[in-house]
C-alpha cells in the first residue's frame, strides 16, 4: 500500500483495507523497541518506497505508538496554508481566506503589507512617547505598558486596497486569497490609548495626534482625537502572545473597523496638535477620487464587506448533495447584522446563519446549506451592518466612485459553479 | 512620590465601591492616573519630532535649488523613481508628469491615469516631510536639510509647480500652492446609504 496523499480520497483510501502491510510491520516493531524516537522513521525504514511522496501515515496509526512532544507545535503536514509573499521592502501578501475557519487568523497567516520592511526592534530599547499638547509628555516602556490596565478585543484589520485586483479586473481564475485575503482577525491584547492619553494629560486644544512607526519610512498617519477615547488601543499581543514582528512588534496602534494603514505598527510617537499633518499616506495615497472631480480624504470607516471562503475556486463542488456555503462578513462601523446569500446570481437572496455572536469591528462567519443538484449556480453573499449599510454590487460602486477608485473595495463577489461542478471566480456583480 | 499620591484615590474608591472592592480593583478612573512612564526627555524629542506640518511652521533652515536637486535626484532617486520621474512599478511610484488627460482630476473615471505629485499632491510640506523622513531607500533619513529643500525643488519643478530656476526654503516652500490642493474633500459617507 501505497502513503496516501493528501487528497479528497484520504478517507476512503485508509478505510479501503485493514490488513496490516509490511510496513505496518515493520514500524510496529521497531516502534516496541525504540519507542517514540522511531516514530517519525517510518518511510526510511521501508526500503520499497523509493520515491516517498509525503506526508505519510501508518495504515492503521491505532497499532503503534505516535510521535513525541516537541517546544513548538507545527501543523500536520496535510495542511501548507501560506500567504502569497509580493515585492520586498514594500511588499504584500494575502491571507488564505480559503484555508481557514472560524474568525481568528493564525499570527503566521496574518496578512502584510510594508512600506519600507519589517524593521528588527528590541522590546528593551524601543519606546512609546506621547508629546506636543499635552500636558506632561511621557515615554513609555514596553514594561510599562503592560503595568495599566489591559482589555482583550478581538477585531479584525484590512488593508485599504484590499480587494483591488478584483475590482480592476474581475478574472475567473482569481481565489479567495487574492480577491480579499488583505483582511485578517485577531485577538489583541493592550491598553486603551485612552488611558495613555489620560496619563500624559491631553490638552482640550488638541484635536488631531500624529502616529509615527518605527520602521525605516516612519509611518506617520494623523488620527482625529476623538477615536482615542472611543475605541483605539495600543496592543502589544496577537492571539496569546507578543505581536509578531510583521504586525508591528513589539507595539503598535490599533484603530478598530478603521483602514489597515492607519493602525501604526512599531509605534513609537504620538504627538497631540490641531490639525491633520497631511503626511504622504493620507493625501498621495488612501484617498478616494470621486466622479465629480474631488477626492475624498480621511476615509476612516470600512464600509461592511463580505466573502465566501467555501466554496472556493480555482476547484471543484463534489458529490452532487447538500454542501455547506461558509464565508466571513465584517464592517467597520459595528457588528454585522444580516449576511444574505445567493445561489443565482443575485436574482434571489436568502439569509445565512450567522456562527457565533458578532462581535463590533470584527469578522464573523456565515453559512448557508445549499444543495448541488449538478447544474450551473452563481453564489454570492451581502453583509449588512447594525448602522443599516447594505454591501453594494460592484455596479453600484463604479456609479458611486468611478471605475477608477482605488482604495476601500467592499462590492459583492461570489463564485460561479459550471455544471461539472468546476468553480471560478465571478466579480461582475 | 507618585504612587504615594494615588494612595488616598484607591481608599477612596474603595469605600465608594462595591463591597468587594479591594485596592487591586480600585484603580484611578474617569482620567486620573497611574503615575506609570518617564517624562520625555528633550534629547529624545529632539531627535523624533521632526514632522512638518501643511502650514509649514517646522520647516527647518535651510534651502536649496532646482539644479542641486536635480544633480542629487539623478545620483541618489533615478535608480528606482527612473531618470525623469517616471517611476518602477509596482513599488516604486510616479513621481512627475502632467499629462493632459489627467488634468482636472478626471482620476475616478480612469484607473489608468498616473498620480504624480504635480497632478495630485495637495500639500508641498507633504514632499518635504515625506523624502525627509524615508528616503532615498537605500539609506532613509540621510539626507541634509538643504538636499531635502532641493529635492523638493526639483520634484516641483518637473511637475511644472514651481519655476525651473527656483530656490527653495521654508518661506518659500510655505507659499508653494499645489494645482489641485482645492480637490480634496472630508469623508462625506453618511451610513447607511453612502457608497
Amino acid at each position: 500500500m501505497k502513503p496516501t496523499p493528501p487528497t479528497d480520497d484520504m478517507t476512503a483510501a485508509a478505510d479501503a483495507s485493514p490488513a496490516l502491510t509490511r510496513r505496518d510491520l515493520l514500524a510496529g516493531a521497531v516502534g516496541t523497541l525504540g519507542g517514540a524516537m522511531l516514530a517519525g522513521l517510518p518511510i526510511a525504514l521501508d526500503a520499497q518506497q523509493s520515491t516517498p511522496v509525503l506526508p505519510s501515515v501508518p495504515d492503521d496509526a491505532t497499532k503503534r505508538q505516535g510521535g513525541a512532544t516537541s517546544p513548538l507545535g507545527a501543523r500536520s503536514a496535510f495542511e501548507t496554508p501560506t500567504r502569497s509573499p509580493a515585492g520586498e521592502t514594500t511588499g504584500s501578501s494575502n491571507t488564505p481566506l480559503e484555508e481557514l475557519a472560524g474568525n481568528i487568523t493564525p499570527s503566521d497567516l496574518h496578512f502584510e503589507r510594508h512600506h519600507a520592511g519589517i524593521p528588527a526592534l528590541d522590546p528593551d530599547r524601543h519606546t512609546l512617547t506621547i508629546h506636543g499638547l499635552v500636558e506632561r509628555p511621557l515615554t513609555f516602556s514596553l514594561q510599562d505598558l503592560k503595568r495599566f490596565p489591559q482589555v482583550v478585543r478581538t477585531h479584525f484589520i484590512e488593508c485599504s486596497g484590499n480587494g483591488r485586483g478584483a475590482f480592476r479586473d474581475p478574472k475567473p481564475e482569481l481565489t479567495a486569497q487574492k480577491v480579499a485575503g488583505m483582511i485578517s482577525t485577531s485577538e489583541w491584547t493592550g491598553v486603551r490609548l485612552a488611558t495613555l492619553f489620560n496619563e500624559a494629560g491631553v490638552k482640550p486644544e488638541a484635536t488631531w495626534f500624529l502616529a509615527e512607526g518605527g520602521d525605516a519610512c516612519l509611518m506617520s498617519r494623523s488620527v482625529p482625537v476623538p477615536k482615542a477615547f472611543d475605541d483605539a488601543l495600543v496592543v502589544w499581543a496577537q492571539n496569546g502572545e507578543p505581536l509578531r514582528p510583521a504586525q508591528g512588534y513589539p507595539m503598535r496602534l490599533l484603530l478598530p473597523g478603521w483602514e489597515g494603514n492607519i493602525n501604526v505598527k512599531w509605534l513609537r510617537r504620538l504627538e497631540l496638535g490641531t490639525q491633520p499633518w497631511m503626511t504622504r499616506w493620507e493625501t498621495s495615497k488612501y484617498t478616494d477620487p470621486l466622479p465629480d472631480g474631488t477626492a475624498r480624504r480621511f476615509t476612516f470607516e470600512l464600509d461592511a464587506k463580505s466573502m465566501i471562503t467555501a466554496p472556493a475556486g480555482p476547484g471543484r463542488i463534489a458529490p452532487r448533495g447538500w454542501h455547506a456555503i461558509s464565508g466571513i462578513a465584517w464592517s467597520g462601523r459595528g457588528r454585522i447584522r444580516r449576511v444574505e446569500v445567493s445561489v443565482d446570481g443575485g436574482a434571489s437572496w436568502s439569509d445565512a446563519e450567522l456562527l457565533g455572536a458578532s462581535e463590533p469591528k470584527s469578522t464573523v462567519r456565515f453559512q448557508r446549506m445549499w444543495e448541488w443538484k449538478g447544474g450551473t449556480a452563481t453564489l454570492l453573499s451581502r453583509a449588512t451592518d447594525e448602522a443599516g449599510y447594505v454591501q453594494p454590487t460592484r455596479a453600484a460602486l463604479v456609479a458611486a466612485r468611478g471605475p477608477g477608485t482605488d482604495y476601500h473595495f467592499n462590492q459583492i463577489v461570489g463564485w460561479k459553479v459550471a455544471g461539472d461542478g468546476a468553480v471560478t471566480f465571478h466579480g461582475a456583480t | 512620590m507618585r504612587q504615594r499620591l494615588v494612595l488616598p484615590l484607591l481608599l477612596a474608591a474603595a469605600c465608594g465601591g462595591s463591597p468587594a472592592a479591594d485596592s487591586a480593583s480600585a484603580a484611578p478612573a474617569d482620567g486620573r492616573r497611574y503615575g506609570i512612564g518617564a517624562p520625555a526627555s528633550d534629547s529624545l524629542l529632539g531627535a523624533m519630532d521632526r514632522d512638518i506640518g501643511p502650514d509649514g511652521a517646522e520647516l527647518p533652515a535651510g534651502k536649496g535649488t532646482v539644479a542641486e536637486g536635480e544633480a542629487l535626484y539623478k545620483a541618489q532617486c533615478a535608480m528606482c523613481h527612473g531618470q525623469r520621474g517616471e517611476g518602477m512599478a509596482p513599488a516604486f511610484p510616479q513621481l512627475v508628469g502632467r499629462p493632459a488627460a489627467a488634468e482636472e482630476f478626471r482620476f475616478a473615471k480612469d484607473p489608468k491615469l498616473p498620480h504624480t505629485i504635480g497632478n495630485y499632491w495637495s500639500h508641498a510640506t507633504t514632499l518635504f516631510d515625506y523624502i525627509r523622513r524615508a528616503m532615498p531607500h537605500a539609506a532613509p533619513g540621510s539626507l541634509t536639510d538643504d538636499q531635502v529643500y532641493a529635492l523638493s525643488a526639483y520634484l516641483l519643478a518637473m511637475n511644472d509647480v514651481i519655476p525651473r530656476d527656483a530656490t527653495l526654503d521654508a518661506a518659500s516652500l510655505r507659499a508653494v500652492k499645489m494645482p489641485y490642493a482645492d480637490r480634496f474633500v472630508p469623508d462625506d459617507r453618511s451610513p447607511p446609504g453612502d457608497r
